[in-house]
């Protein structure tokens, strides 16, 4: 019989603290997750809704290539009414 | 039972209320958890889809910048020469003409004229579009090119008109002197006594 009082006590005083203490550390932990995951989708999302510009990339490619075929004529132009340097 | 056994009894069922309140605790984070991730990787999922096609763009766009950079660096080493050019990029730019230009390595290593010191950028631009002045001819080392006396006259010679609307020359200052083409008769007045008003 004192030996099973000796063993409610060392489950009261000891295991039971300890259980407690790692589960609310697991709980804790899982808890402090929450709130980074949350701000790391809401950057996501930002980053998403930065890139809806990207399409007009289309559009700026078409423009550079438009450029560069004016800019061409106009250096064959300027290269037949200019003389050379030497 | 014992009351050794009673009191086992409730701390094992405190025990378990235990287990069960934080083990629920942890199920509903690990939830929120798993929602949270599901967003993150909805908008990682709509980043990757819209970044996808941004590198082969770019990359066309900075060929497409290369070629005409290329073209007109080309160009303008063609008609102005390696010297001229570079004194025109970096009186245009100040600095530029130390990088050089892409498709002549050498011209990182040419000393650029001070065309920019001597000429404004308006004047460069149009003496390189044609004009054809007279700009960096001489030793960059050498004295200013520009006639400071007359520069408004050089600078306007840039803008030739379509025909001549102001004389080549001004008129000459008129000779003067005993041998000078056109003699004027010499008055009596000058040099006699002053004529003296009559007194009130």
């Amino acid at each position: 019989m004192t030996l099973w009082w000796i063993g409610d006590i060392v489950l009261l005083i000891v295991v039971v603290p300890v259980v407690v203490y790692l589960l609310h550390g697991v709980l804790s932990a899982a808890r402090s997750i929450v709130p980074s995951v949350r701000q790391i989708a809401d950057v996501a999302a930002a980053g998403s809704k930065d890139l809806d510009a990207t399409a007009l990339l289309l559009t700026t490619q078409d423009q550079v290539q438009q450029t560069v075929a004016v800019v061409a004529n106009y250096g064959g132009s300027l290269d037949v009414i200019l003389d050379d340097a030497s | 039972m014992p009351a050794a056994g009673a009191v086992l009894l409730v701390i094992v069922v405190l025990i378990v209320l235990a287990l069960v309140y934080y083990l629920v605790s942890t199920i509903l984070a690990l939830r929120e958890i798993t929602a949270g991730l599901d967003d993150v990787i909805a908008g990682v999922g709509e980043i990757l889809q819209k970044s996808a096609p941004v590198n082969d763009v770019v990359t066309n766009i900075n060929e497409n910048l290369d070629a005409g950079v290329e073209l007109l660096e080309g160009l303008l080493v063609q008609k102005a020469g390696m010297d001229d050019a570079l004194g025109l990029v970096d009186g245009l730019y100040p600095g530029a003409a130390a990088a050089g230009f892409r498709s002549f390595p050498e011209s990182a290593t040419t000393t650029p004229p001070r065309i920019g010191e001597v000429y404004t950028k308006g004047t460069l631009t149009l003496a390189r579009l044609g004009r054809e002045a007279p700009i960096a001819m001489a030793n960059p080392a050498g004295p200013v090119l520009r006639n400071v006396e007359g520069g408004s006259l050089a600078a306007r010679s840039l803008y030739p008109d379509g025909r001549q609307e102001r004389p080549e020359n001004l008129p000459r200052s008129p000779v003067i002197g005993t041998d000078a083409p056109v003699q004027y008769e010499q008055r009596d007045d000058i040099g006699a006594p002053r004529k003296r008003l009559p007194a009130r």
